[in-house]
C-alpha cells in the first residue's frame, strides 16, 4: 500500500502544478489589482531624503514597488457597456454557430449512416481530413474567396455580364458592383461554422452508427413511418452525440480570437480578442484574468445546462417502461 | 429523395474543400498576388527549402510535437495506471482534475500556463512551449489509456509476479502489451493536438521561438507567402495518401480487426 502512494506522488504533483495551480493563479489575478505601495518621505540624519514604506523598510530611491490588493473593480469594469456588448456578441455568435453546425451537421451524420453510401468510414475520413491543414491557412483562404476583389465577386461580376436579367435584378435591389462579404459578424460566423462543422458531425456520426439496426426494423414492423421511427428511435438515441458535438463547437466558438480577427478584420471583436489584448498590448493581466474567469464560468454553466437535459431524458426513458 | 441526399453531401464537401483546393492552386501560381493566375510554377516548392523562417518553424513544430507526444504518453500512461489503482473516491476526484483542461477553452489554458511560467520566472521560449504542450496533451493520453486498463484482467499483474516476474518485468511483458492500442492512440492524439495547436502556443512562447501556426499568424497580417501554401499542400497530400491507404486496407478485410481478438483463457 505504501509504495502505491509513493507511485501516485509524481503524477499528483504534476496535476497540481500544471492544472490546479494555473487555474488558482487565474482566480488570484482575477480578484486582485496591483497598486503602488504607500510611503512617506523622510529626512535621514545626514540630511538626505529617503522613503519609508508601509512595512517599515527604508530606501533611498523613490518606491517603484507594487502590491496586490483584493478588489472586485475588474468585475465592475466587465459590466460597462463596452464589455457587456462584447460579451453578448460573443455569446450570440457562438450560439448561432453551434445552431448552424447542428442543422448542417446532423443530416450529414444521418445520411452517411444510411444506406445511400457504401463506405461511410471513407466519407467520414474525408470530413475529418481538412482539419489536417492548418486552420489559419484555411480561414485565410476563405478571405481570398470573399474579399472585395475576390473570387466570389469576380464570378458574380461575370455572371452579371453574361445574364443582363440577373444584373438588372441585382441593380434594382441596390446591390453595387462589389458585394461586401467580409469584415462583419456574418463573415465571422461563416468562418467558425467552417472550422467547427467537423467537430459536430464526428460525435453524432459515432453515436448514430452504434444504434442497433434491429431497433429501426422493429419500429418499422410495428407500423412506424420512417419519420416516426426517426423521432422515436434515432433522435433520442443520438442525443448524447448531439450534446457532445454542441460542447465541442460552443466552447472554442465562445473564446476564439483568431477567426474574428481574420474574418472580422478587427471590426467584430469578441471576448477572446479582449483577453488576448490584455495579455499583449494592453498588458493588464488582472483584467485579462478576470475575463478568463468569466469565460470559464460561462462554459461551465453551459455544460451544466446541457447535462441537465441529458439527465431529464434518462428519467423520462425510465418512466416509459412502466 | 436519394438524389437529394447525395447532392446535400456533395454540397457539404464543396464547402469543406473549396478553400483547400484554392490553397493548393495558389501553391502552383506564378504570381505573388492572390487575385490573378500567373501561370503554373513549381518555384514555391523549390524556394520553400531555402526559407530559413519556414524551415525553422517546421522544425519547431515537429520537434515540439514529437517530444511532447513521447513525454505526455509516458506521463499519461503512468498517470492512468496510478489512477486505476486508486480507491474510487480519490480516483474520481483526480479524474475530474485531469479532465479540467479539456473542458476549459484553449484561451483559459494558455493564459493560466502563461501566469504559471511568469510566477516561476521562466523565460518564455522553447522550454515553456514544450511544457505547455505536454500539459495539454497528458489528459488525452490518460483518457485513451483508461478504458484499456478497465478491460484488463484484474489478476494479470499478480499472476505474472507469482510466476516470478519482478513488478517492472510484469509491467513491460504483461500489462503494457495489453494496453498498447490505447497508448498508441493516445500518442497519435497528442501528436495531432500539438502540431495543430495555435492558441496555447501563442500565450506560452517567446524569444523568437515560433512554430508553424505562429509563423502563419504573423504572416496573415502582411500576406501569406505562397511558400507556406506549398508546404501545407505537401503535408496535406502526405496525410491524404496515408489515410487512403489505411482506409482501403480496412475496406478489403472489414473484419480483420475482429480476427485478432484474444481468446480468453478459462480459469
Amino acid at each position: 500500500m505504501k509504495h502505491k502512494n509513493l507511485m501516485s506522488l509524481p503524477f499528483t504533483l504534476w496535476a497540481i502544478i500544471f492544472i490546479v495551480l494555473p487555474l488558482c493563479l487565474i482566480v488570484w489575478y482575477g480578484i486582485t489589482l496591483e497598486i503602488p505601495v504607500e510611503y512617506t518621505q523622510i529626512t535621514l540624519e545626514d540630511g538626505s531624503t529617503a522613503y519609508k514604506l508601509e512595512d517599515g523598510t527604508v530606501q533611498t530611491q523613490e518606491p517603484w514597488q507594487k502590491k496586490a490588493v483584493i478588489s472586485f473593480s475588474n468585475f465592475k469594469r466587465m459590466v460597462e457597456p463596452t464589455y457587456l456588448k462584447l460579451l453578448i456578441r460573443s455569446l450570440r455568435v457562438a450560439l448561432l454557430t453551434t445552431l448552424i453546425c447542428l442543422l448542417l451537421g446532423y443530416p450529414v451524420a444521418l445520411i452517411l449512416t444510411g444506406k445511400d453510401f457504401k463506405h461511410p468510414s471513407l466519407w467520414m475520413m474525408l470530413i475529418i481530413l481538412p482539419m489536417w491543414m492548418n486552420f489559419l491557412l484555411r480561414t485565410y483562404s476563405w478571405m481570398s474567396i470573399l474579399e472585395n476583389s475576390g473570387i466570389l465577386n469576380s464570378w458574380i461580376a461575370s455572371l452579371r455580364e453574361a445574364i443582363p436579367a440577373f444584373d438588372k435584378f441585382l441593380s434594382d435591389r441596390g446591390v453595387g458592383n462589389k458585394i461586401i462579404f467580409l469584415y462583419n459578424e456574418n463573415a465571422v460566423i461563416l468562418g467558425m461554422v467552417y472550422n467547427y462543422l467537423s467537430f459536430m458531425i464526428m460525435p453524432i456520426y459515432t453515436v448514430i452508427e452504434k444504434i442497433d439496426r434491429s431497433l429501426l426494423e422493429a419500429a418499422a414492423d410495428l407500423g412506424a413511418s420512417p419519420s416516426k421511427s426517426f423521432l422515436r428511435v434515432t433522435l433520442p438515441y443520438s442525443l448524447p452525440g448531439v450534446l457532445e458535438g454542441v460542447t465541442m463547437v460552443f466552447v472554442p466558438a465562445v473564446t476564439t480570437f483568431v477567426i474574428s480577427q481574420l474574418m472580422g478584420g478587427g471590426k467584430v471583436p469578441l471576448i477572446g480578442d479582449v483577453i488576448q489584448n490584455q495579455f499583449g498590448k494592453s498588458s493588464d493581466w488582472h483584467f485579462g484574468a478576470s475575463l478568463s474567469l468569466l469565460v470559464m464560468v460561462v462554459v461551465l454553466a453551459f455544460m451544466r445546462g446541457l447535462h441537465s437535459i441529458d439527465k431529464e431524458e434518462e428519467v423520462q426513458k425510465e418512466v416509459r417502461i412502466f | 429523395m436519394k438524389k437529394l441526399r447525395k447532392v446535400y453531401i456533395a454540397l457539404i464537401m464543396v464547402f469543406l474543400y473549396a478553400p483547400i483546393v484554392l490553397l493548393v492552386l495558389y501553391s502552383f501560381n506564378d504570381s505573388k498576388s492572390r487575385a490573378k493566375w500567373g501561370g503554373f510554377t513549381l518555384r514555391w516548392y523549390q524556394e520553400l527549402f531555402s526559407d530559413k523562417v519556414i524551415i525553422s518553424s517546421l522544425g519547431t513544430t515537429l520537434s515540439i510535437g514529437l517530444l511532447a507526444a513521447v513525454i505526455s504518453t509516458i506521463l499519461g500512461t503512468f498517470g492512468a495506471i496510478v489512477l486505476y489503482q486508486m480507491k474510487r473516491g480519490p480516483r474520481n476526484m483526480m479524474l475530474n482534475v485531469v479532465n479540467l483542461p479539456m473542458l476549459n477553452s484553449e484561451v483559459v489554458t494558455g493564459v493560466s500556463l502563461m501566469l504559471l511560467f511568469a510566477l516561476a520566472k521562466l523565460q518564455m521560449g522553447y522550454m515553456t512551449l514544450l511544457l505547455s504542450h505536454i500539459s495539454f496533451c497528458v489528459p488525452y493520453v490518460v483518457l485513451s489509456v483508461m478504458p484499456k486498463l478497465r478491460q484488463l484482467e484484474p489478476n494479470l499483474a499478480e499472476a505474472a509476479q507469482d510466476l516470478g516476474a519482478t513488478p517492472v518485468q510484469g509491467f513491460f511483458k504483461v500489462i503494457l502489451p495489453d494496453i498498447m492500442p490505447g497508448v498508441v492512440s493516445g500518442f497519435l492524439m497528442a501528436l495531432t493536438m500539438s502540431i495543430d495547436d495555435f492558441v496555447v502556443s501563442f500565450f506560452t512562447t517567446g524569444s523568437g521561438v515560433s512554430n508553424l501556426s505562429i509563423t502563419i499568424y504573423t504572416m496573415a497580417k502582411r500576406g501569406i507567402s505562397p511558400k507556406i501554401n506549398a508546404l501545407s499542400t505537401l503535408i496535406f497530400g502526405g496525410v491524404l495518401i496515408l489515410m487512403l491507404i489505411l482506409n482501403l486496407k480496412d475496406m478489403k478485410n472489414p473484419d480483420g480487426a475482429k480476427k485478432i481478438e484474444k481468446v480468453k483463457i478459462p480459469y
